[in-house]
């Protein structure tokens, strides 16, 4: 049982990582504001969900997990939020979504 | 402001659990990471977001810069009086084992003291920053209102 958690628990941390890596990855690689912003909140909202959750799995049942479960919902709500405010700012400044018949 | 509806109701769902987190990290200083310091700066930051999403005459009419000047002051007075009463009472200047009838209840009464003094001074110090800082180059702005003759 006690295995079988821990396992549990490194395979979502490391898919948290893994996320976290590719939200990285795409603020390099993407080619306007508006997408480097997407792939930067995949880091925010899957990166940081899984992670925390794979600490709650460590932490058991205790005031600790209790913690974490604040410290998400807390994140669950700024983060969306500072998103929004990032991108409404950039739109007002007058950055234009790249789209594809631009290219043409 | 007035149109930013999002930013508007997440931050009157979100000062409340910052100020709250404010005294947890004040009141729970002594037994886990935390203290007057860090907690003044994040009820501080409380403070400073609602002034940035409300405007900076909101802000003052709800935490006004006479009160923290007061309080800032008031602050100083606690961590200094805690000091000056253990010398009273037979001790050095904050030397906190002769606050109580013993060393261990002196020790908390005399930390929990000195903690409450310097996140009253840093609050209301922050908070004084910012309002001036904000406020640079503008008159007034929370008695008159914008386009007022002179």
């Amino acid at each position: 049982m006690n295995a079988l958690i821990d396992t549990a628990s490194w395979i979502l941390l490391a898919g948290g990582a893994l996320l976290s890596v590719i939200g990285g990855i795409g603020m390099l690689r993407m080619p306007d504001f508006y997408t480097r912003m997407h792939a930067a909140s995949v880091t925010d909202t899957g990166g940081m969900i899984l992670m925390l959750a794979g600490l709650m799995l460590q932490a058991g049942l205790t005031l600790v997990t209790a913690k974490l479960v604040f410290v998400m919902l807390f994140l669950l709500i700024t983060s969306p939020t500072a998103t929004h405010a990032l991108a409404r700012a950039a739109l007002e400044d007058g950055i234009e979504p790249q789209v594809d018949h631009d290219k043409r | 402001m007035r149109e930013h509806t999002v930013l508007r109701v997440v931050t009157k769902l979100l000062i409340a659990p910052i100020i709250l987190f404010a005294l947890y990290v004040q009141f729970h200083g002594d037994y886990s990471p935390g203290g007057g310091f860090q907690a003044g700066v994040v009820f501080a930051a409380a403070i400073i977001l609602y002034a940035l999403i409300f405007g900076l005459a909101e802000a003052r009419r709800a935490v006004s810069p006479n009160l923290l000047r007061i309080t800032g002051a008031l602050g100083a007075l606690i961590f200094a009086g805690t000091g000056v009463y253990a010398m009273l009472r037979g001790g050095n200047f904050l030397d906190y084992d002769y606050l109580a009838h013993d060393a261990i209840h002196g020790q908390h009464y005399g930390l929990l003291l000195v903690e409450f003094g310097v996140g009253l001074t840093v609050v209301s110090v922050i908070t004084s920053i910012f309002y001036v800082f904000a406020g640079r180059g503008r008159r007034n702005d929370d008695e008159q209102p914008p386009g007022d003759a002179r």
